[in-house]
């Protein structure tokens, strides 16, 4: 039986304009800002909907970020949108001191992350934010996998008191997450058990490693695969339980290995339980142009590649 | 409280801003000695800043140029936000009086402020906020002409235009000095006033130091964001002190602060 219930195929980034629109009626409290790039994070179903409440602040980032804060300050709720690069590379300061210093309500729900920003190329795939966000005290990090995840996400942002980060990706992708699973910070989904490998995700390679997980049960390999949606606060009981459970972990992230979900696995671990670990991701190196299938499969993060490391890691008795 | 009354208040103002730097011996006397007026007038003439009030009540005052935080710390201790002996915890292990403005610890600051260029942005989002929530509330940002050198500044200038923010006055404490030296010196900034009225600010001129001409300026109705350009003298009121770049962010010893409650409180 397939372990992969897909549904239906849809643009996180597009779920997430979909998702604020409807918070929008909900909550006359939410604000919204984008720097020039509404049609690409689709903030703009919100502006349409609501355009005394949409705030578009033009190429100009750093000012977002301060406009957003003294939002906030004023007793509004705002999410702010633009590409991760800018917002968490570019006005990281301005993330830092004017939002998460006096720790306010404001949402960064930044797209076009990774590998899978695509033609684009590498100056404009961030492979870094992760781990800039996740290094600001009080900062929380989520990562959805899928469409029906990501609404789950913003609600969850929303009402969380203090900064949070959302990583909203790009291209068109499958939804296959339950309605009804839970969605907690700080509390990661275990997609399917396995005695034999852990597999630890997040946002898109979620998916691909469900698949890894049915190829290697074809061959006997039984690999538990974690989604872990939320990299800060990073759910440690899970990692150690999978540690005590299976001794080996793979992480996989469209993201450097630096600082991102295999860092904060890999602090985990190194402190509570120590297991074999393998971080999949991008090693110390920049993306380039190209589709995005072409560029996951170019630096080996697709199903094929987490299922050759699970068959070593698990056939390597060190 | 009179406009004599505001100017009596700003030479102990002073005095308690050479106090606080000078015991714990940490902090930037000369900005904050050059923006006294500037924030006496504003909290104890022109803003609803009674402390009573609820927060969102209040007028709004962003201190962009965060390190003359001891200037605001003082004006809010005057104000009633807290007790005048805890100046003297300044920049300590501690303390609620944080080397740069922090709006978590320290009751009447309304924004968490120090990291140049930031804070006109927060005032952007205070105007706009109030604007759409329907208060009369008035939103005041205080920056310093250094800091007009990052473009985060232009970026929250050209907003507070596009928006229209007429809840909003950005006041510029000019007194031409900064770390390394003179504004001229190390980075031009042209014709301020020509700048800003390019950018669509009404731009206002004031004498800093002068409680009337601050006050005049405040209350000048303008259909556009209003920008005063105050003319201030870095470390105004302290001999030694005044138009030197070096008393930026230098704690005077003993000997000088001795000197300087000397002729403050002649």
């Amino acid at each position: 039986m397939s372990i992969l219930n897909i549904r239906g195929t849809k643009a996180i980034r597009v779920a997430y304009g979909e998702a604020l629109a409807e918070l929008g009626a909900e909550r006359p409290d939410v604000v919204v800002l984008d720097a020039d790039l509404a049609h690409a994070t689709t903030t703009c179903v919100f502006g349409e909907k609501y355009p005394e409440r949409f705030f578009n602040l033009g190429i100009a980032e750093q000012n977002m970020m301060g406009v957003a804060a003294g939002l906030a300050i004023s007793g509004l709720t705002p999410v702010a949108s633009t590409f991760s690069i800018f917002g968490a590379g570019r006005a990281f300061e301005q993330v830092r001191n004017s939002i998460c210093y006096p720790h306010l309500n404001v949402t960064l729900a930044l797209s076009h992350n990774g590998l899978t920003v695509g033609e684009d190329g590498g100056s404009h795939q961030s492979i870094e934010d992760i781990s800039l966000m996740r290094s600001i005290p009080g900062m929380t990090v989520l990562v959805p996998c899928d469409a029906i995840e990501m609404r789950k996400a913003l609600r969850a942002a929303i009402d969380h008191p203090g900064p949070v980060y959302i990583r909203v990706t790009r291209p068109p992708a499958p939804y296959f997450t339950e309605d009804d699973a839970p969605f907690t910070i700080g509390k990661a989904n275990t997609l399917r058990p396995g005695a034999d490998i852990t597999i630890i995700a997040t946002g898109l390679m979620v998916y691909q490693a469900l698949l890894a997980a049915e190829q290697l049960v074809q061959e006997g390999i039984e690999a538990a695969v974690l989604n872990m949606h939320t990299i800060k606060p990073i759910d440690r009981d899970a990692i150690i339980e999978a540690a005590g459970k299976t001794g080996r972990l793979i992480t996989v992230e469209d993201h450097s290995v630096i600082g991102g979900l295999g860092s904060a696995v890999a602090e985990v671990l190194a402190e509570g339980s120590p297991a074999r670990l393998l971080r999949m991701g991008l090693q110390d190196c920049f993306g380039q142009s190209g589709t995005p299938d072409a560029l996951l499969e170019h630096y080996g993060l697709t199903a094929r590649h987490i299922a050759e490391n699970a068959r070593k890691l698990v056939g390597d008795k060190q | 409280m009179t406009e004599a009354e505001v100017q009596a208040l700003c030479r102990i103002i002073r005095s308690d801003i050479i106090k606080m730097i000078g015991r714990v011996k940490s902090g930037h006397p000369g900005g904050s000695l050059s923006c006294t007026e500037i924030l006496a007038t504003l909290y104890f003439k022109e803003m609803l800043a009674d402390p009573a009030l609820p927060p969102e009540m209040r007028d709004k005052c962003i201190l962009c140029k965060g390190h003359a935080a001891p200037a605001l710390y003082a004006v809010l201790a005057h104000r009633g936000y807290f007790p005048r002996e805890e100046l003297l915890t300044l920049r300590q292990l501690g303390s609620r009086l944080q080397g740069h403005p922090d709006m978590k610890k320290t009751p009447g600051v309304d924004a968490s402020t120090g990291s140049l260029g930031q804070g006109c942005s927060i005032a952007v989002g205070l105007a706009l906020g109030a604007r759409l929530k329907g208060t009369p509330q008035k939103i005041f940002a205080v920056v310093g002409d250094g800091e007009m050198q990052e473009g985060q500044f232009w970026e929250a200038m050209m907003s507070a235009v596009h928006f229209g923010l007429t809840n909003l006055t950005v006041i510029l404490d000019h007194n031409g000095l900064q770390i390394d030296g003179a504004n001229d010196d190390v980075m031009c900034l042209g014709n301020i006033k020509a700048k800003l009225q390019a950018f669509g600010f009404e731009v206002v001129e004031a004498d800093g130091h002068d409680i009337g001409q601050l006050l005049a300026a405040y209350r000048k109705t303008t259909e556009k964001p209003k920008f005063i350009l105050a003319h201030t003298v870095k470390g105004k009121g302290v001999s030694f002190m005044e138009n030197q770049a070096g008393w930026h962010g230098k704690a005077p010893s003993a000997e000088e602060t001795e000197q300087a409650l000397a002729e403050l409180e002649a």
